[in-house]
């Protein structure tokens, strides 16, 4: 185990010692203890290295992540996980704003609740909230899936392409082209799948499934109030 | 009898046939009419702006023996590894998608000849743009197409995209027509539906969290690259101003005549102001944070020959760059399409429906028989040759000013043909030493 | 575009400690706006009024003014001057009198009121902080703003907080977009604002809609139809602190509360060295929910 203590080191070689870790390192198991809400923490990793963070981050935390988990014993700022590639983010707390954003692969946990635009414009990422979701989550998602155990906010789902929505509370509001969908038996591997890797208790059949009804895949002027 | 005279029909200026065809359009589909481009109206430009050269105040060298040198450094705040150019004219973000793979091929091909660097655009980096680019800007957009971890370090800049002169504030529309396997596979998208460009980053909002965002890009790529911020022209001064404060090492300003691969014609034609009227405000800020020629300067939007890249430079910028002009050097709008042109309802020079993908020039296309139409190291090479005589005139006109540097040259080396571009460009009008709102800024 | 910091302390023995806590806040948040730094503090409302004024000359405008304008009032006046601004304190009765003389001397009023105090000034929040020895300051409620300024002046009186009433105060981060119409409308109803900065106009309408019989939640729920644009403002009263964001909610806010004290900081970094945060309540704010807390 591996340790980096913020208290001492400055950011930049904070991230420059996890990035210079190769897949043929063995210090696979990393520590960072005191982030006290710094950007930018562990951004940037592209090998399979464990790295926990004991303390709550700011912005960007595992930014385009590829390959790593990290794991937050706190909670997170806005835009944990962006763009994230491949691997496994899990957050023991709360995260702020655009969690998951633009994620083109990986799983990202968080055990807590996300605030607004959990998942916006995802591609392929697969996210699971434990808590709730705040208002224009899953905007102009892509591709991926977002699995939320606790509530919706207002618009979810907004100007949806492919991603799949799985929500087990309510829905405060489907925004523009979102709509309910049947819950076929595909869905349901998908759904128990997920739910097991992130480690998250909670039966498939309790949750409701929503999707693109793709009226706004191709200009219409009749859908124009909703563009 | 004689017969009584009659009035000439006359057209109404305020409707004329242009505004009546477009309102009968719009009746008859009710979608607003998109294109690719920049704004056509006639704008205030550098056409309007004449340098005084030198005679016996001032001496010119020579030219063709005495050094005038065209080299520009971009990105020397911060970067480690700035980019090192050879001529101030650089090649503006065009997409794979709204470009097809073999006219990427083809800037890269120009652009390293002639010793300057290509943009990449919204959708990702293709290997004919990365493979053939000495040089390659990758552009961090709101849509965050294809991005990922292995390009952006395989990038030489990043270029964080806010707004681009077209349509500052506005997202962008990619139709169906030009969302194939391979472009929909870039942008994870389903094949063949329209494409909807957001206007604002997904994850932050506003300069100072933009500024949290440079940090991050800066840690993920171990602070070598430049960062660019690239802004639409609409209100220069503090758009400048915060970018530098977020911490850019290049700021990228977009005057209205800068193209884009799709978007409202209404958005083209009325949002934005004229390149001319850009760049001293941009300067201005820049002076006044005691960082001009620090920060860079990069400008674009209807930049077309040497004297314009002179006179953008006189002005205060660094650098310029090209898109439109760049694909026209590959053979875009070639009156050697006309038939072509002509069966598509328009003429060689107007066609601007590149959203469609039916580029007879095979430029705008994903169509692959019209992509064999260019031949990506004949357009590189004429690209080349391009880039050439824009930094040739750009030399002449700087010599016969006395410099041996074309970043030497300065306001105070032009004068202005009209009121606008003299109050724009805040240079006096030709024969006085006045501009309009003199004494103000 | 800035960072603000904010703490209510619901226990008394801590008031000693507010700017200095409040201060390690908002030094956390310099990145967020290096341009300028303010600070409006609360203490125990006294029968006087304060007045707090700003001078570019304090070595000529504050020398003897006390004196003066103690003749000019007929009553009497105290002055504490604190680096280029001057904290005076002249009877209620006396205190629209007083500030009419003020500004007649060219001297620029921050805020006035029975409890705030208000610190402002162009530079970072520490260099601002310990030029007005805020560290040393206590009270029971307290907001800080550092700014990131967007399209008006880097001045001192472009710095927030903005105060437009006696108590009252507002930052801002965000930017608005129909400000210069409300202006308009504003001045329209004889309320006067005195810089170009969009905050000032979000901070008069609120005043004047409390002036015209509005509760402060109700004139906090009007900014959210009456001001267009992106904000998360945070308001400032005797007796407590208010909270909205607009519907879009992009600008950040994270809130903090435990048995001791309500805080608010753009980010969680602001928080890190508040005692007991590790097992606070920590949240986001809602889009248009008004927030508020009063004693």
């Amino acid at each position: 185990m591996q340790s980096l203590d913020m208290a001492t080191t400055d950011l930049r070689e904070v991230n420059a010692t996890l990035q210079a870790q190769t897949s043929a390192s063995n210090q696979t198991e990393w520590v960072i203890d005191n982030p006290r809400g710094a950007h930018a923490v562990a951004v940037g990793l592209d090998t399979p290295i464990s790295v926990t963070v004991r303390g709550s981050t700011g912005y960007y935390c595992a930014g385009m992540n590829a390959g790593a988990t990290i794991h937050v014993q706190g909670s997170v700022g806005p835009g944990v996980a962006e763009n994230m590639m491949s691997g496994t983010v899990i957050v023991d707390g709360d995260a702020s704003q655009y969690a998951g954003a633009t994620g083109h692969g990986g799983l990202l946990v968080i055990r807590g609740n996300a605030s607004s635009r959990c998942g916006i414009s995802m591609k392929g990422i697969d996210i699971v909230v434990q808590g709730s979701v705040g208002h224009m989550s899953a905007f102009m998602a892509q591709k991926g899936t977002l699995v939320v155990l606790g509530d919706a906010g207002d618009a979810l789902g907004d100007s949806l392409y492919e991603a799949r929505l799985f929500v087990r509370g309510s829905v405060k509001s489907l925004g523009a082209d979102c709509v309910e969908k049947e819950m076929r038996a595909e869905h349901l591997d998908r759904l128990a799948d997920l739910l097991e890797r992130a480690g998250a208790d909670a039966k498939p059949s309790e949750f409701r499934r929503y999707g693109s009804a793709r009226r706004l895949y191709h200009f219409n002027i009749d859908h124009a109030d909703q563009y | 009898m004689t017969k009584t005279p009659t009035t000439e029909p006359r057209q109404s200026w305020t409707f004329s046939r242009e505004v009546n065809a477009e309102i009968r359009r719009a009746a008859a589909t009710g979608i607003y009419d998109i294109r690719g481009g920049g704004a056509k109206r006639r704008v205030p430009h550098f056409d309007d702006l004449l340098f005084l050269g030198a005679s016996i105040s001032r001496y010119p060298l020579e030219g063709y023996r005495e050094k005038c040198d065209t080299a520009v450094t971009l990105g020397t705040r911060f970067a480690k590894k700035p980019i090192e150019l050879k001529i101030p004219i650089t090649i503006a973000g065009m997409s794979f998608g709204s470009l097809s793979g073999p006219a990427k091929e083809a800037l890269g091909r120009g652009a390293s000849m002639a010793g300057t660097s290509t943009t990449t655009g919204d959708g990702g980096m293709t290997e004919e743009e990365r493979g053939h680019s000495e040089k390659l800007v990758y552009q961090y957009l709101p849509s965050r197409y294809g991005m990922n971890l292995t390009d952006l370090r395989r990038a030489d800049a990043i270029e964080v995209v806010v707004g681009q002169g077209a349509k500052p504030g506005g997202g962008g529309m990619l139709l169906g027509q030009k969302i194939t396997e391979r472009v929909a596979g870039m942008r994870d998208l389903p094949v063949g539906i329209d494409q909807r460009s957001a206007c604002r980053h997904p994850d932050w909002t506003g300069p100072d969290d933009l500024e949290i965002k440079i940090l991050e890009l800066r840690e993920i790529t171990g602070w070598e690259k430049p960062i660019y911020v690239k802004i639409g022209g609409a209100r220069p001064y503090y758009d400048t101003a915060l970018a530098v404060k977020s911490g850019a090492d290049v700021v990228v300003l977009d005057g209205m005549q800068g193209g884009t691969a799709a978007t409202q014609d209404v958005f083209i034609e009325h949002v934005g102001q004229p390149t001319l009227a850009c760049i001293r405000p941009a300067v201005q800020a820049l002076q006044d944070l005691g960082l001009h020629r620090e920060v860079q300067l990069v400008v674009s939007g209807g930049i077309r020959t040497g004297a314009d890249v002179a006179k953008a430079l006189a002005l205060g910028a660094d650098a310029v760059s090209i898109g439109t002009a760049a694909l026209i050097a590959l053979g875009d709008n070639d009156p050697k399409w006309e038939a072509e042109y002509n069966a598509l309802g328009t003429t060689a020079g107007a066609y601007d429906d590149w959203h469609e993908g039916r580029d007879p020039a095979g430029i705008t296309t994903q169509d692959p028989d019209l992509m064999k139409r260019l031949d990506p190291e004949a357009a590189g090479r004429r690209l080349r040759n391009y880039l050439n005589v824009m930094t040739l005139e750009c030399q002449t006109i700087a010599r016969a000013c006395g410099k041996s540097h074309v970043h030497n040259l300065e306001p105070e080396d032009l004068c202005a043909l009209t009121m606008e571009a003299a109050a724009m460009a805040r240079v006096p009008l030709a024969g006085t030493d006045w501009w309009p709102g003199k004494g103000q800024f | 575009m800035c960072g603000i910091v904010g703490l209510f302390l619901k226990r008394d023995e801590l008031r000693p400690q507010l700017g200095d806590m409040l201060t390690d806040m908002l030094v956390k948040l310099t990145d967020r706006g290096p341009d300028s730094a303010g600070i409006a503090i609360y203490s125990q409302p006294g029968e006087d009024m304060k007045i707090t004024v700003q001078s570019d000359t304090p070595e000529a405008d504050f020398d003897g003014l006390d004196g003066t304008l103690s003749d000019a009032l007929g009553t009497g006046v105290t002055m504490r001057v604190v680096g280029n601004h001057a904290v005076i304190r002249v009877p209620a009765a006396s205190g629209a009198a007083a500030v009419a003389h003020l500004e007649t001397r060219g001297l620029r009023i921050m805020s006035a009121g029975t409890s705030i105090e208000i610190f402002k000034d162009v530079g970072l929040p520490r260099d601002v902080a310990e030029r007005f020895g805020i560290r040393g300051m206590g009270g029971s409620h307290a907001i800080g703003h550092t700014r990131m300024a967007t399209e008006s002046a880097v001045t001192t009186l472009g710095a927030h907080p903005f105060s437009t009433a006696p108590d009252q105060c507002l930052v801002h981060n965000g930017s608005l977009s129909n400000h210069n119409n409300v202006r308009r409308r504003l001045a329209k109803k004889g309320v006067r604002t005195r810089t170009d900065n969009d905050t000032e106009v979000g901070a008069a309408y609120i005043s004047s809609r409390i002036s015209e019989g509005a509760s402060l939640g109700e004139a906090l729920e009007g900014t959210l139809s009456d001001l267009d644009g992106f904000f998360t403002f945070v308001t400032g009263t005797r007796d407590g602190f208010g909270v909205v964001r607009d519907p879009i909610a992009c600008k950040p806010a994270v809130m903090a509360e435990t048995d001791d004290y309500v805080a608010f900081g753009s980010e969680y970094r602001a928080f890190a060295d508040l005692p007991g945060i590790d097992t606070a309540r920590v949240w986001e704010p809602e889009p248009a929910t008004v927030y508020f807390w009063e004693r």
